[in-house]
């Protein structure tokens, strides 16, 4: 298979630019007799389904959730990048790019990175435009703050809700062309497959979740904005219905998914307090700014603090190791995710974790909270003022930057990070990886489209923090309305595609006969439980930092857990009815399948980049490229024995390869 | 922990509900939903079914998690959602009631889980300011004072959760309302359709079956976001401007 990037000719700089200017269009008579189909209504989806649905387009969104609002973009916390460069600190669309690059550790595209860079500020001049409330100065004009892995502040914010109100941005415009009759709203009903038709993407089947029906839906083309694929670790930062199933379902029809393996571990995450534990909860990337990282120094201190012993106050300055700041000076705490994340195992792993499963950090607030005291008290002309005011001034500045989250953190440890020093731990919270896609954002299959973390095109191995709603609205506003024209303006002579031909009819059987299969196992096991144990096997195997032996040994437990699912799940009640374990079972099978897939392509990728370490392919403990052998993207066509594998060379004009240093 | 738990327990929206009563181990760290978990996996042991709630991001902003605990939506804890209460709070020997969401415009789908697609319907009549992506002028070009942007924002944290409606005796929908039209009231750029988004908003939020607010104030106290009855008042207020102002 040849993939084809259908990256446009010209300058890095212009290419966009040109592109949109030359493309062909779909005239507005014509608009109006296209169907599209888009699956997801978080930021990527709702925003797509608003714009094409104001650019005259017939539109059918649908979600699994009882409302749009619920999709999981509104948990993101910290913040939403633009090259605004409102600071005037050297910020432009050429130094975002660059980052993004950086950061992505030279795994992605240029040009898609590019086209993201330059949109994003126009992203923010729409969401203010819809009334997102973003933080600002006392002059009124927008604020912004700096986010680890760039030196310049860029990140767009609005307390520690940013994704909420962007999430309710987009879904205030999706509700207005929901009201327009522009775009039909289908809730609670979950994709569970892909309909092709001479090979191009021509609708869905779908279970209406309420009544169990399973429904055909027709559409001139599908975009498919279902997020990423997380929760195969079963804990992690992702909602608990987060799954691949809309992507996986793809897969199966034959498109392919793009690097698997490059997985976000978030550095700053509440650690795992028991067995029960059924998700995890991050704390935004945005403390780092002013919480330091550290573990004791001994052994000896780490198991008095695990047994109870002492509490982190305990110990003397000289007692405690900042490990970020003493391995990186030039970035300190603010160092990238992947970084921040690995350092953190690699305390654990030294037996020096404070928390009882030994596997936890400090994140202070000490340090912070008196240099804001005695600054707040010198900017009050407090002469000499005694330790507990500098504390209690100190107390207020943190909670006027941190307080949702300082609140957050204390409902669900009962501790106060006020008093006593934050515990931490990286957990699974994004995945770069996705269905593959050229520049027009269309998979390999014509007429399929995947927006947001769905695909795979601008993180490369690693993203940046605040670039996730920066690239789900990108995708959203301002690439698909013009790139599904590539693909629509061939098709205006296309009649209404008819959900009853035959290959509408073998796809709701086929649907119909899997559900029926999974539930007629009537074994002895919850999904749940097959969830929890592949969970297991994936943080063991393929979590922060992998080897050739241990993703061979993962792959085969898998396959056997995979075995097992399909002989001893039990799934409750029937197919039509509201059934949440059904709903589970099916997209459990599906992260089966995916973890396989995954294990592989990390085996296959012999060398550390961004979040994918591999143990073999170190320099002095730091991840090692291999730019020579790997600077490609792992395309993969799935096959039960022996998924295949096509590679995109990724080429580099504006930017020179280099050593991703933080030091 | 051993812990009694009192459930309603009902087949769909047409069958009879009931209560009925569960014996529990759980752990104090565990949130109040890993409870409902641990209860749901011992129940798809006995092959009997597990109780159905709608839960989604387990941290508290999602607003999916919809539940009546000892007689409070969402619970004792003031300004926490179900998910995000924690086992803590409660003792050894504690026999807890949980129900779903009641009020008439939020029809029980199955034991927990309530249809709050009302909730959208009231915003599909005017939650949002009327601009196409592409039309914005620069973020910069309209100034907005940093206070009116924070009291937006406060009245924009709404989870949409429904707990308001719940908490109400009359089953009203006045919090919700009134917190979005002043989220976009108190910026510049959504005062253009204010009068108009007032009318439309509440002539649906009346034809979607919701009732009258009669100052009760439970709204304010059960709502996990903590948002404040001045909302309703100064809908009222505005209410009564656009009648005058003629703009339906």
């Amino acid at each position: 298979m040849d993939l084809k990037s259908n990256i446009p000719e010209g300058p890095l700089a212009d290419k966009w630019k040109n592109y949109r200017g030359s493309m062909n269009l779909v005239a507005p008579n014509n608009k109006r007799r296209l169907d599209i189909i888009v699956v997801g209504t978080g930021l990527a989806g709702a925003s797509a389904a608003a714009t094409l649905g104001e650019l005259g387009y017939n539109v059918k969104a649908f979600t699994f959730h009882d409302s749009p609002r619920r999709a999981h973009s509104i948990a993101a916390q910290g913040g939403i990048n633009a090259a605004k460069n409102y600071q005037n600190d050297g910020d432009s669309v050429h130094r975002l790019f660059y980052d993004t690059i950086k950061g992505g550790d030279y795994r992605s595209r240029e040009a898609n990175v590019h086209r993201l860079a330059e949109v994003s500020t126009e992203i923010i001049d729409q969401a203010v435009a819809q009334g997102v409330p973003f933080a600002r100065e006392y002059g009124g004009l927008l604020a912004n703050r700096s986010f680890g892995g760039v030196q310049v502040s860029r990140t767009f914010y609005a307390r520690g809700q940013t994704g909420q109100q962007l999430l309710i941005g987009a879904y205030s415009a999706l509700s207005r062309q929901i009201a327009k009759g522009q775009v039909k709203m289908y809730n609670r009903h979950e994709m569970l497959d892909l309909v092709t038709i001479d090979g191009k993407a021509r609708g869905i089947i779908t279970r209406n979740l309420l009544t169990g029906k399973l429904e055909r839906h027709a559409a001139h083309c599908v975009v498919l904005a279902t997020g990423g694929y997380g929760n195969v670790f079963y804990l992690s930062t992702n909602a608990m219905g987060c799954n691949v199933s809309a992507a996986w379902r793809a897969v199966k029809k034959g498109a392919l998914f793009a690097n698997p393996c490059y997985t976000q571990i978030h550095p700053t995450c509440i650690p795992v307090s028991g067995e029960y534990q059924s998700k995890l909860t991050l704390m935004s990337e945005s403390l780092r700014n002013d919480g330091r990282v550290w573990v004791p120094k001994t052994v000896e201190d780490a198991e008095a603090i695990r047994k109870g012993e002492k509490r982190a106050e305990d110990l003397a300055e000289e007692d405690r190791d900042y490990y970020l700041e003493r391995r990186y000076p030039a970035f300190g705490n603010l160092v990238p995710r992947d970084v921040a994340s690995r350092a953190a195992k690699v305390a654990s792993d030294e037996n020096k974790g404070v928390v009882k499963t030994g596997l936890g950090v400090y994140l202070d607030f000490a340090a912070a909270i008196e240099r804001y005291g005695k600054s707040e008290a010198f900017s009050k002309g407090i002469d000499n003022p005694s330790a507990e005011k500098i504390r209690e001034l100190g107390e207020q500045v943190v909670e006027a930057k941190y307080g949702n989250l300082f609140q957050m953190y204390e409902k669900i440890t009962g501790e106060n990070p006020y008093k006593t020093a934050m515990k931490i731990y990286p957990a699974v919270h994004y995945t770069m990886g996705g269905l593959w896609v050229d520049y027009n954002l269309q998979t390999n299959i014509p007429g399929l489209f995947a927006l947001g973390e769905a695909n795979f095109s601008d993180h490369g191995a690693n993203r940046l923090g605040a670039s996730a709603l920066m690239q789900g609205l990108a995708d959203g506003y301002f690439v698909i309305p013009y790139t599904v024209g590539t693909f629509l303006a061939d098709e205006i002579r296309t009649p209404k595609i008819s959900a009853d031909s035959p290959e509408f009819m073998a796809a709701e059987k086929e649907t119909r006969e899997r559900l029926e299969g999974l539930l007629a196992i009537k074994g002895n096991q919850s999904v749940e439980s097959f969830h929890r144990r592949l969970g297991k096997l994936m943080w063991e195997y393929c979590g922060m930092s992998r080897n050739a032996e241990g993703l061979k040994k993962g792959r085969e437990l898998m396959r056997e857990l995979k075995e097992e699912f399909y002989k001893d799940v039990y799934i409750p009640g029937t197919m039509e009815e509201f059934n949440p374990e059904l709903e589970k079972a099916t997209r459990v099978a599906d992260f089966l399948e995916l973890g396989d897939l995954f294990a592989l392509d990390a085996l296959e990728r012999k060398e550390s980049c961004g979040g994918h370490f591999r143990e073999e392919y170190t320099e002095n403990g730091e991840a090692k490229r291999n730019d020579e052998d790997f600077t490609y993207v792992s395309a993969w066509e799935w096959d039960d024995d022996n998924p295949k594998v096509h590679k995109e060379q990724l080429e580099f004009e504006n930017v020179e390869l280099k050593t991703r240093s933080y030091k | 922990m051993k812990l009694t738990l009192k459930i309603w327990r009902q087949k769909n929206s047409t069958a009879n509900g009931h209560f009925e009563n569960y014996q529990v181990v759980a752990d104090e760290h565990m949130s109040f939903l890993e409870m409902l978990d641990v209860l749901n996996q011992q129940l798809i042991e006995k092959k009997q079914d597990p109780v159905a709630f709608e839960h989604d991001c387990r941290e508290g902003i999602c607003g999916a998690c919809s539940m009546v605990i000892n007689g409070r939506p969402h619970g004792q804890q003031k300004g926490t959602t179900a998910c995000q209460l924690h086992m803590r709070a409660f003792k050894s020997g504690d026999t807890i009631t949980i129900e779903p969401f009641r009020a008439s415009s939020f029809p029980v789908i199955k034991d927990l889980a309530v249809d709050r697609s009302s909730l959208d319907t009231i915003m599909q009549a005017g939650g949002y300011i009327s601009v196409n992506t592409g039309q914005a002028p620069d973020g910069n070009a309209i100034p907005v004072d940093s206070e009116d942007s924070s009291s937006a924002f406060d009245a924009a944290t709404c989870i949409g959760c429904g707990a308001c409606v719940a908490a109400c005796p009359n089953g009203s929908a006045m919090l919700y309302t009134s917190a979005k039209i002043n989220h976009l009231n108190k910026l510049p750029q959504g005062k253009v359709e204010h009068n108009k988004r007032v009318q439309n908003m509440i002539k649906v939020m009346d034809k979607e079956g919701f009732g009258k607010c009669s100052n009760v104030g439970a709204c304010e106290v059960e709502c996990p976001k903590e948002i404040s009855t001045d909302n309703i008042a100064a809908l009222n207020r505005y209410y009564l401007s656009s009648v005058f102002a003629g703009n339906d």
